[in-house]
């Protein structure tokens, strides 16, 4: 529903080609695009308002760079300032000298504390620490039987007894010193900011464990009223950073922002997902184009990498370059791109994806589809899809339960796509053969200048793959 | 009566079954401001016209709940949003300034730009045609437009052939399990046999929670195993309804992005399966969380694509006295808000109240 900033800013300063300066006019229109579309991404008020009077001088004063349109220039400005509002670097977690390492998780109701409280544990536990939980919140039904059966799956342990949360929290420090564990969380129950009681109790469990972090969860869907709450949490806890979360949905998240300005402290880790790995420190040059609408190509590219097993995809990206891919290595690479999210969220999160193509329904049914029809197949015909003839694609169809149009289809989708890696072959063999022997010959410990560079190629091919997909998705070819 | 919207008869014994849902003419009820024919009171008005229908124990019960919790009084702990600007156009002039406050304090309600715009632009051309020169007129004039714009329908739905079946859907954490405690509650004491269906399966806990709640009003509580298929577990539910010949079934599911395509047509299939014989869907309620920005419109929008929504209850509003994108909700989708959660006691959910609210909003 939201076009996006740029597209915006391009019809805006369309009629501006060859000029050098921006004029006072262009930019207050530009000004008034940035204020809806903030507001629409539910950025405060206030804060909307000193952040475009920051922006308008800064973009009155600069000459237009050569390389950039007037717009893209606007958007050069107002990037940069937002991810100086939202904070240039993630939180760094120094542990205490003393063990455990406390903290302390609040937050409205809803907001999500319990699953963060456990992805965090995940989180400590994936950095080689040992972490116990402590369920403090006494007052939802069952929120500690949610806590247990979480840190469960994840193998941490959990202290809490009805005795009030007070002592809950007391008896878990001291649990988690007679255990050994070197890192505390504890999840406490939801509570508004205007309910002075229950502020009162939680300023009373972080006077009696003294947290070396506090952090704050937050609803990455809040509107308006995010900056109050930051402000008043913040007044009684003395916040250290925020956590947000449901950032999988299509929320522009402009919460995060305004709770940043207002409060001062970063934002230090964001969930993106149900399951308990779907959390990790926060990139605030990613939220600043989430923010504007501008996709998330750079998460994308990491989660790609993520997903895929590397070995696996650069097996598959070689296999590409040589023309020797398969349809087995097709429907492997659906399912792999399938685990990370629907199919919908993916597109909506690449920029430069026509709009009409993002507002397709991707319906996950053509997926499940092209998986039958390729699993129909025999081992042989896979490897050589040349080998189905009329009869053949019959069969296939009716062990599929589709069409042979259908069957045809897609046979034809895959011919092409393979004719046109076998073209792109040449521009990237070399590279990619490199990435692997550097891979191979490098497996052991280097410095930290040697790991970064490896990790280049590596990015390099899910995102191949990915752009592949766009191109046989059946059901997307008419609208591209 | 907190809930009686529009339910069908209470059992015999309670005092108040003759009274059920009374039609009456406008004239002996509502100022004359109001141009309708005949409007649908709810009883709780009448409750309090005439104390003596009650005698009751059960009846003292609601009546104290009524009495104890009006809409606009439970607000008033939370600061409204507007309070500030409210006073400062009081006592403005209508110039170009008052107009941008009042942009600024519609959207910091949450109400969102597109539905802002459209609303200011109306006002704008009343203000024009009735010559309005003064900030209190205009502020007057703008509550009435927007109580206008909120006059729809917000009966609940109990009527309808088969074991009714209301169900509560809607994003994370934004109070669905709770929801259903509360209204479970409320519907026992008003005599109804309530079924409650833990269909989040979803959720570690989830059914442990709404099984808490069930224990404490009464309810039959019908769940499965965790990772069970939820529509099938709704299913036994109403399956348990019928056997028990109870009055509703309200079903849990868990919370789910909108954006999540998979889990929206899971959500389809539930409503589809509760509503086949002998269930029938009466009323799908989308739970949005008041502190919710410009995303509650998405929300709405995608919900209603995928289980035809028929209603909105609008969940924690103590805490924030906003709540404002049910406004562009209702202007734009026309789904009503019928249920207004004020608090985490178990008689903190009363009926959504336009006036109340559009009054609360502009309070300082």
């Amino acid at each position: 529903m939201f076009e996006s900033l740029s597209d915006r800013f391009d019809g805006i300063f369309g009629r501006l080609k060859g000029k050098g300066r921006l004029s006072q006019g262009d930019v207050e229109d530009a000004m008034r695009e940035i204020r809806v579309a903030l507001l629409e991404a539910d950025v405060n008020f206030t804060v909307v308002r000193d952040f475009v009077e920051r922006v308008k001088i800064r973009c009155l004063g600069s000459d237009i760079a050569q390389s950039l349109t007037p717009g893209q220039q606007v958007i050069k400005v107002v990037n940069e300032e937002l991810k100086a509002i939202l904070g240039g670097e993630t939180l760094k977690i120094t542990f205490a000298a003393s063990p455990p390492t406390v903290i302390l998780m609040a937050g409205l109701q809803g907001s999500g504390k319990t699953t963060s409280s456990v992805k965090l544990a995940r989180w400590f536990k994936s950095q080689g620490r040992n972490p116990l939980l402590v369920g403090a919140d006494l007052q939802r039904p069952a929120a500690v039987e949610q806590l247990r059966t979480l840190a469960d799956r994840i193998d941490v342990p959990v202290y809490s007894d009805s005795i009030g949360p007070l002592a809950v929290v007391q008896r878990g420090l001291e649990q988690a010193k007679t255990l050994g564990r070197d890192v505390l969380i504890v999840d406490t129950a939801g509570r508004l900011a205007v309910d002075t009681e229950l502020m009162d109790e939680i300023a009373s469990i972080s006077d009696a464990i003294e947290p070396d972090y506090t952090f704050l969860v937050i609803d990455a869907m809040t509107g308006q009223d995010a900056v109050n709450t930051a402000e008043i949490f913040h007044g009684t806890l003395e916040l250290d950073g925020i956590i947000l979360t449901k950032l999988d949905g299509d929320a522009r998240g402009g919460a995060a922002l305004s709770v940043k300005e207002v409060v001062g402290r970063p934002i230090a880790f964001a969930s993106t997902g149900e399951n308990l790995e779907d959390f990790d420190q926060f990139h605030p040059e990613r939220m600043a184009e989430r923010i504007l609408g501008m996709g998330d190509i750079l998460t994308l590219i990491e989660k790609a990498e993520e997903v895929f097993e590397k070995e696996e995809a650069e097996v598959a990206a070689q296999r590409l370059l040589d023309g020797t891919f398969t349809l087995d290595d097709f429907v492997d690479q659906l399912r792999q791109v399938r685990k990370m999210g629907n199919l919908s969220g993916l597109m909506a999160m690449m920029p430069g994806i026509p709009k009409e193509m993002k507002n397709a329904e991707i319906d996950e049914r053509d997926v499940n589809r092209v998986e039958a029809i390729v699993l129909a197949m025999t081992p042989s015909e896979r490897v050589e899809p040349a080998l189905i003839d009329s009869s053949r694609r019959a069969r296939i169809a009716r062990g599929s339960g589709t069409s042979t149009a259908q069957v045809s289809n897609l046979l034809n989708q895959f011919k092409e796509m393979r004719k046109m890696m076998k073209g792109m072959a040449g521009f990237g063999t070399k590279k990619t053969a490199k990435s692997r022997k550097d891979k191979k010959s490098k497996k052991g410990k280097k410095g930290p200048g040697g790991g970064r560079v490896q990790a280049k190629p590596a990015v390099a091919a899910p995102k191949f793959d990915i752009g592949k997909l766009d191109l046989t998705l059946p059901g997307l070819d008419k609208n591209s | 009566m907190v809930l009686d919207q529009g339910l069908p008869e209470p059992p015999a014994e309670s005092p108040l079954s003759e009274l059920g849902e009374i039609v009456v003419p406008l004239e002996e009820l509502v100022d004359e401001e109001l141009e309708l024919g005949e409007i649908v009171v709810p009883l709780e008005e009448l409750v309090d016209e005439e104390p003596q229908a009650s005698e009751d124990a059960l009846e003292q019960q609601v009546e104290d709940s009524v009495n104890k919790k009006s809409f606009g009084s439970r607000l008033a702990k939370a600061k409204s949003a507007m309070s500030g600007y409210v006073t400062s156009i009081r006592n403005s002039e209508v110039n170009e300034s008052i107009w941008e406050q009042l942009e600024e304090a519609l959207i910091l309600a949450d109400v969102g730009m597109a539905a802002t715009s459209s609303v200011l632009d109306r006002l704008k051309k009343t203000a024009k045609d009735e010559k309005i020169t003064k900030g209190p007129e205009l502020l007057e004039a703008l509550k009435a437009q927007m109580k206008s714009d909120l006059d729809v329908d917000r009966t609940l739905e109990l009527n309808c052939e088969g074991i009714p079946v209301w169900l509560f859907v809607g994003v994370n954490g934004v109070g669905k399990t709770t929801t259903i405690g509360k209204l479970g509650q409320s519907l026992a004491i008003q005599g109804h046999s309530v079924v409650m269906a833990a269909g989040d399966t979803f959720r570690a806990a989830a059914a442990e929670q709404l099984e808490t709640w069930a224990d404490r009003c009464g309810a039959h509580f019908v769940r499965g195993q965790e990772g069970a298929d939820p529509s099938s577990v709704i299913f036994d539910a109403i399956i348990s309804a019928e056997k028990r010949d109870a009055d509703v079934v309200l079903a849990d599911t868990a919370g789910r992005l909108q954006n999540k395509v998979n889990l929206m047509e899971e959500l389809a299939k539930v409503r589809r399966v509760a509503d086949r014989k002998p269930g029938s869907v009466a009323e799908v309620f989308l739970v949005i969380d008041a502190t919710t920005g410009q995303n509650g419109l998405t929300q709405a929008r995608e919900f209603a694509l995928s289980v035809d929504v028929t209603g909105v209850v609008l969940t924690k509003l103590d805490g924030s006295a906003k709540g404002g994108i049910v406004f562009a909700i209702e202007k734009e989708m026309g789904l009503p808000v019928k249920l207004v959660g004020l608090g985490e006691g178990i008689d903190d959910l009363v009926p959504f109240e336009s006036e109340e609210f559009v009054e609360t909003l502009f309070s300082n």
